[in-house]
């Protein structure tokens, strides 16, 4: 089926940003009439290993041959040059420029006079009648929808002929008959001898559109497969690598089963919120003193979900639903007011300000919340202070120390005091655990399950399924852009997790009792 | 090259709906449309208020008055179109000037001194071109360094006025085609029109015109789609350089002589003049045309001011206004696109 000659063929490929190694010493290859997936979480590599293949970022080992010749790219026109042509992920095109020449640009038709408009247009019309757009190619771009501007990036790639085709992320903004369209157009591209490699993180249309896939994770290659020769399950354990392969003992020993037994009383629901093209309308209600665990790849949604409980991004549809009072949830403001608090999973950007001192930290989302015209009291503030680091065990214990001098559980362990302080009902956290010592996350574990023991309800991310089953009462689990399942949390085992993850919540549905909530 | 992809589906049955382009680039067009209304309501103004205003004899002289600075802004439209900026153009029409002037004074024969005037504009073009690319220095920045060295450099040359009486310059000034009905043009006139018409096509019908549009779209999408971004940006500050270097000549051949202290300010007019023309001073959108009708607008709100005979800071005042509303326009417009 494959010609014995691989078309592109990296070989130890490093790629160093300042002193991080985005890619180390990754070897992969592409066939002539294939489709190749390349698929990895985010940051395990797969846009630097574009970005080398291409010319956008250099490599610093390694060899990369292209068509058989050993190439240096120093720019994308280069690679173009070989036949190379990608649809970046975050190219947006040229908006102020007319579709025909976001099309045509680079390689223009010229007549006596110059660039030949007509013949650029007429060419331009022709890829876009491939694609099945109807487009006018002298519309400036701007003038059009997102999908369709992504499609004109598409219809540039193929306007150009390419040996080698190469497509970050193209159906993040399609809608279902978009992709069949492209996906009808890749497989005729593939007819005809041209290699496509295709990057997604919907696992679905992998397993849909392509012959072969490799694997990235931690900018490491884990191997490289015939699409039919490996079960999604070990495509993903290969993904997430070894923390699928934990322990099957609860952290917190009372954690879950007791609790939920009385969180009967939903306080706050969810229906058919979602946002177009990203978050597939879900229904969740959460009860007083519950932990809800949230499960998923990075990338598939996990973090929009949360973002859209707490009033971070705006839904497109739906309602919520706070003690039967359907609520707004405009802003982070507005969710608080409401007794929602979300704490970023980007602490460094979204949450701690490091220039100021613990307790001005602290106190930050109380003042806001009070208005910046009445002042807490000095005595009520440090009293307040202490009470939060004595609790959460914040070191060093000198309420005036900058949080940038902290390490990074203290610091979130700063940052769960500040919403704390508020007092909230709801409490959503995005990762509260990451890249944080072992000895603190136990204790922001232990924190999490007592809080929801003194009736605080709590929705976290979490992408240890040890972490999950441990500590929570019911777990939703993500899966591309949708809320796939609400599981009860007895006795359920990470596996079982893993499966939905790879298969979707009809896998192995019958081994645990599923909420009626999807 | 291989076949092209065989496909099942036949190409789409499409309905004739092509509107004209005029109507789909409409909204890139209108900022120009808008200047030349205010061009043409001005001169019906004029010559409702004065009498004898619009007239072969003053839009000829309008052209004459202005030609240095129709150089000047069609050079600056590249830059803007870029999303850039130059403000040396002023002082280089200053040095340009007084360097001719200073080399035809030691006895240089013309024909190497006017191309030496147009050569040293381009060299502080590629100058900030270089800063700009390669050292990533903000244009601004670049080209104000460029601008004092340029000043700094005039006034090496010489602090005081250097007349020029080579034949070869003065010809440039004084020489007037008569068109007939009062219509006349200097050979200055016709080097600016030669530039406009020049830049319009290159802008219109090269790769390189349409790469400046796309650097001025999108910098980092223009590179992805394998345009020459880096030589792209240095030759549209080579090309605003050597305009400035052609304006220089223009004018010192316009005063009939070089002065360091000349075209204080001249920069500032030159980006006046492409603004009120329709370019977005955040690059992507634009027309030479525009810049044109641009320098029109200001020459034609000088002469009005003087037909009205108070003082000539109300140039200022009124162009200032003029401004203003155009900013206020372009905001709009790109407000709506974005929508």
């Amino acid at each position: 089926m494959f010609a014995d000659e691989p078309v592109v063929q990296m070989q130890g490929v490093s790629v160093d940003f300042g002193g991080v190694r985005a890619l180390d010493s990754v070897s992969f290859r592409m066939f002539p009439g294939e489709i190749h997936s390349l698929i990895g979480e985010n940051g395990a590599g797969k846009s630097t290993l574009i970005k080398a293949l291409t010319g956008v970022q250099s490599i610093s080992a390694g060899t990369i041959r292209v068509r058989g010749e050993q190439t240096a790219f120093t720019s994308p026109a280069d690679a173009q040059r070989l036949g190379i042509q990608t649809v970046y992920q975050e190219m947006d095109l040229l908006p102020n420029l007319s579709v025909a020449e976001n099309i045509m640009l680079g390689r223009e038709r010229h007549g006596r006079f110059g660039i030949n408009w007509k013949l650029m247009e007429a060419d331009a019309e022709r890829a876009l009648d491939e694609l099945g757009l109807d487009l006018d190619p002298r519309s400036a771009l701007g003038t059009h929808s997102l999908a369709e501007q992504q499609l004109v990036a598409i219809a540039r790639a193929l306007a150009a002929r390419a040996k080698i085709l190469i497509l970050d992320e193209p159906t993040s903004s399609l809608d279902q008959n978009e992709v069949s369209e492209l996906f009808r157009v890749l497989h005729s591209l593939r007819e005809s001898g041209v290699a496509v490699l295709f990057i997604s993180h919907f696992l679905d249309q992998v397993y849909e559109v392509s012959d072969r896939l490799t694997i990235l994770r931690d900018g490491r290659s884990v191997g490289e497969f015939l699409t039919s020769d490996i079960l999604r399950i070990d495509v993903v354990s290969r993904m997430t690598g070894t923390r699928t392969r934990g322990l099957p003992s609860p952290l917190v020993a009372d954690g879950g089963a007791e609790l939920s037994a009385g969180a009967a009383r939903p306080f706050f629901r969810a229906h058919h919120v979602g946002v177009n093209g990203a978050i597939a309308p879900f229904d969740l209600q959460v009860g007083e003193g519950e932990v809800i665990g949230i499960a998923g790849l990075l990338g598939s949604g996990r973090s929009e979900l949360v973002r859209l409980l707490s009033g971070v991004e705006r839904s497109d549809s739906g309602e919520i639903e706070i003690d039967e009072k359907r609520v707004r949830l405009r802003s982070p403001a507005s969710a608080l007011s409401q007794g929602v608090a979300y704490s970023s999973d980007n602490r460094a950007v979204e949450g701690i300000i490091g220039d100021f001192s613990i307790a001005e930290n602290i106190l930050l989302a109380l003042q806001a919340e009070r208005g910046w015209l009445r002042r807490l009291p000095k005595q009520h503030r440090d009293e307040l202070v202490q009470s939060y680091m004595t609790a959460l065990d914040i070191r060093p214990a000198d309420p005036e120390a900058l949080v940038k001098t902290l390490s990074g559980g203290n610091q979130q362990k700063v940052l769960l005091a500040r919403w704390l302080a508020l007092a909230p009902r709801l409490l959503v956290l995005d990762e509260p655990t990451r890249g944080i010592d072992m000895a603190t996350k136990a204790e922001i574990q232990r924190l999490i399950a007592e809080l929801a023991a003194n009736g605080m309800s709590v929705i976290f991310i979490s992408a240890e399924f040890r972490e999950l089953v441990g500590l929570s009462d019911r777990i939703g689990v993500m899966r591309d852009g949708r809320l796939e399942v609400v599981l009860e949390n007895d006795d359920l085992s990470e596996d079982r997790l893993l499966a939905i993850i790879a298969y979707g919540s009809q896998a192995g549905a019958g081994d645990d009792a599923e909420s009626d909530e999807r | 090259m291989t076949a092209a992809p065989t496909l099942e589906r036949p190409l789409a049955q499409r309905a004739p709906r092509r509107t004209p382009r005029w109507q789909l680039r409409l909204s890139a067009w209108l900022p120009v449309l808008t200047t030349s209304a205010i061009l043409l309501a001005m001169f019906i103004t004029g010559q409702a208020v004065f009498g004898n205003f619009f007239t072969s004899r003053l839009i000829s002289s309008l052209f004459l008055d202005n030609a240095y600075l129709i150089v000047l802004a069609v050079g600056m439209t590249y830059v803007i179109l870029t999303g850039g900026i130059d403000l040396s153009v002023g002082a280089v029409v200053a040095f340009s000037g007084i360097f001719g002037a200073q080399l035809l004074q030691t006895g240089w024969p013309a024909f190497i001194v006017i191309p030496a005037i147009v050569v040293s504009g381009s060299l502080i073009g590629a100058l900030i071109g270089v800063l700009v690319q390669v050292f990533e220095i903000q244009p601004f920045i670049a080209s104000l360094a460029a601008m004092f060295l340029a000043r700094g450099l005039a006034y090496v040359v010489s602090l005081q006025s250097i007349a020029i009486t080579d034949p070869a310059v003065t010809w440039l000034e004084r020489t007037r085609f008569q068109l007939g009905g009062g219509w006349f043009v200097t050979p200055t006139v016709i080097i600016a029109v030669l530039t406009v018409a020049v830049s319009v096509w290159v802008l219109q019908y090269t790769r390189f015109g349409r790469s400046v549009y796309a650097i001025g779209g999108n910098e980092q999408s223009a590179r992805l789609m394998g345009l020459q971004v880096a030589r792209t940006r240095i030759a549209v500050y080579v090309i605003s350089g050597t305009c400035a270097g052609i304006a220089g000549l223009i004018f010192a051949a316009y005063t009939g002589s070089g002065y360091s202290l000349t075209g204080l300010g001249m920069e500032l007019d030159a980006i006046a003049a492409v603004v009120i023309g329709g370019t977005i001073l955040t690059g992507g959108s634009g027309y030479v045309i525009g810049s044109l009708f641009g320098v029109m607008v200001y020459g034609l709100i000088e002469i009005s001011i003087t037909y009205i005979g108070v003082d000539s800071w109300w140039t200022k005042i009124v162009v200032g206004g003029l401004l203003l509303v155009f900013v206020v326009l372009q905001r709009l417009l790109v407000a709506r696109r974005k929508r």
